[in-house]
């Protein structure tokens, strides 16, 4: 606050309260994380002492090895990947066409589809995953890659919020284009799409989250080996053969499944931050 | 448009809507039509669904099990709702000052928002553990011994609204961080020339005009909540005293559906819960105008 500066005194309090929150904050946000980190670098003695230890006295990463005895890791990562991947990229495919639909053709009917996929967007996901469960397992997609990729291609948001972005681009460019004889897939493709990477980077960054750490869906539609993902192995992890639960284990594998999360949130929190501000939309 | 006309126009429309069209059809606006059906008959998947009229809802109304989850549910809602705005809106101001350094505040912030709510719930399982976490050997250093939070159904769902809070502030913050960064500086500029203090700016111009954001908030809230599911199926202790007594609405829709198969009971469950985040929105959007205030331009 600007007039704080015409008091010294009061400045310099002001300074390092502030600096005291960002470092309290900062230790809030993080601490968790690197317990879990400090917890899966220990043997299973170390971890039930009453005095916690933030850095193990003995560092060994047996929990690790235990993790990969109890789940097919490179898999399970293929998996995950696998999934996020090709989920995000049919999605922002299928979403960008329709909205060039919606934003650059005109048609008899267009505001009353659109308005369709307005209304699906009000249906809570619970309801969905019944009648979805259902659809799948008549199709025999269960424990198969389609039942994780192809029901989530169809999010009508992503369509909504492309639409917004393409309707702010001026008809001149396609007009400038149709008359030096280009067709409506060269004007998507080489004209619209590339004015939108900046919503395009974003969705794919919220469509690579929302599946990578995805749950409740891929638990009950892909539990083989084969076919399962990260979060869902995670959650099998508690408990175990010996009922009591492994919790260097446990923390280790959720070391496994938040580290590429985090790497890359790191290298492209622009992206995010910005998405999330302008769109309200979350993972 | 050039090019847009007859058959030529409806084969472009068609190129660029069917993929989507098609998909949503079959995978959103079919479903939800017959999960609407589902809700009126009885079927475990084996034998034909048999349709039993209201039944369904009358059981559902007339369960133990149900009320519990909806109590659950409100409950932690009553708790997480106050907490997480003000805590998200404090948040927000903060990290919305100009400073050296608080970009790494508001990386460091977000991170809880991008890890999956396995991991969160199954790292704060850990922390809360009684005997060896972090939460109940800080307060034994100050002398408090503490609850057996997850073994335990109230304190687990205090346990579950913290983690909640936790792994939610950095995502409401963004959100009013937004609104924050729509107010145009010049109102605060009037205001310092009349000498107002920077409570005043906040009180008469930042929440004001933060109004159309805060609504937005609580509507996005409720809605997410409402609808929770991870944290809760995940964090309650198995063999415990709060197992299968911490339930919110989705999870009983869960257990419903995929442990006993009851595939009819479970939809209109999810309809029932349906049905109550519609009429909160709907109460919302009635009661907005005692309250928000939008800047006519």
């Amino acid at each position: 606050m600007n007039q704080t500066k015409t008091q010294p005194t009061n400045f310099t309090a002001n300074k390092t309260a502030t600096y005291l929150v960002m470092a309290l904050l900062i230790v809030t946000s993080v601490l968790p994380f690197l317990w879990m980190l400090s917890t899966s670098f220990k043997s299973q003695e170390y971890i039930l002492a009453s005095t916690p230890q933030f850095i193990p006295e003995n560092i060994t990463f047996e929990s690790y090895t235990q993790l990969a005895d109890r789940i097919d890791l490179p898999r399970t990562m293929f998996n995950s990947m696998f999934v996020a991947v090709m989920g995000l990229t049919g999605q922002l495919i299928v979403a960008s066409m329709a909205a060039y639909a919606f934003a650059r053709l005109e048609w008899r009917g267009r505001d009353t589809v659109f308005f369709l996929y307005l209304a699906t967007l009000m249906i809570p996901s619970v309801v969905l995953i019944i009648p979805q469960f259902i659809l799948v397992r008549s199709l025999g997609w269960v424990n198969t890659f389609m039942a994780l990729i192809i029901p989530g291609l169809f999010s009508p948001f992503s369509t909504f919020l492309l639409r917004q972005s393409f309707r702010g681009i001026p008809k001149d460019f396609d007009e400038a284009a149709v008359i030096d004889g280009a067709n409506h897939f060269t004007i998507f493709w080489r004209i619209i799409l590339p004015m939108v990477k900046p919503t395009l980077a974003t969705l794919a960054l919220l469509g690579f989250m929302d599946r990578w750490n995805d749950y409740l869906w891929p638990l009950f539609v892909a539990r083989r080996p084969e076919v399962i993902t990260l979060p869902v192995a995670l959650a099998g992890l508690q408990g175990g053969p010996r009922s009591l639960t492994e919790w260097n284990m446990v923390m280790a594998g959720a070391v496994v499944t938040v580290l590429p999360m985090l790497v890359v949130y790191i290298f492209t929190q622009r992206w995010f931050t910005q998405g999330v501000m302008s769109s309200g939309l979350k993972g | 448009m050039a090019g847009n006309k007859g058959w030529y126009k409806w084969k472009w429309v068609l190129f660029f809507l069917a993929p989507s069209l098609a998909g949503l059809l079959v995978f959103i606006v079919m479903p939800i039509l017959s999960s609407l059906a589902y809700a009126f008959t009885d079927w475990n998947l084996l034998s034909p669904p048999e349709f039993i009229g209201f039944a369904n809802f009358q059981e559902l109304l007339g369960s133990s099990r149900f009320w519990l989850a909806l109590r659950n549910t409100v409950f932690m809602i009553a708790i997480y709702l106050p907490l997480a705005f003000t805590l998200g809106l404090g948040l927000a101001l903060f990290l919305n000052r100009r400073f050296r350094g608080m970009l790494i505040v508001r990386t460091a912030t977000y991170i809880p928002v991008i890890a999956s709510w396995v991991v969160v719930s199954l790292v704060w399982k850990w922390i809360f553990n009684p005997s060896y976490g972090l939460v109940n050997y800080g307060l034994r250093l100050v002398g408090i011994e503490g609850p057996a939070w997850l073994f335990e159904p109230t304190s687990a769902m205090f346990a579950i609204v913290i983690t909640s809070v936790w792994k939610d502030m950095g995502f409401i913050a963004l959100l009013f961080l937004g609104g924050l960064q729509n107010i145009s500086e010049s109102y605060y500029e009037a205001a310092r020339l009349d000498g107002a203090n920077p409570w005043r700016l906040i009180r008469h111009i930042t929440l004001p005009l933060l109004s159309p954001t805060m609504f937005f908030v609580v509507i996005t809230l409720l809605i997410n909540y409402f609808q929770m599911f991870a944290q809760v199926w995940l964090m309650p202790m198995a063999n415990s005293a709060a197992d299968r007594q911490v339930e919110t609405i989705v999870t009983e829709v869960v257990t419903n559906a995929f442990s006993y198969n009851r595939m009819g009971y479970a939809s209109a469950m999810s309809w029932i819960l349906f049905a109550i985040i519609f009429v909160i929105t709907f109460i919302q959007l009635r009661l907005q105008n005692r309250w928000v205030y939008y800047e006519s331009d």
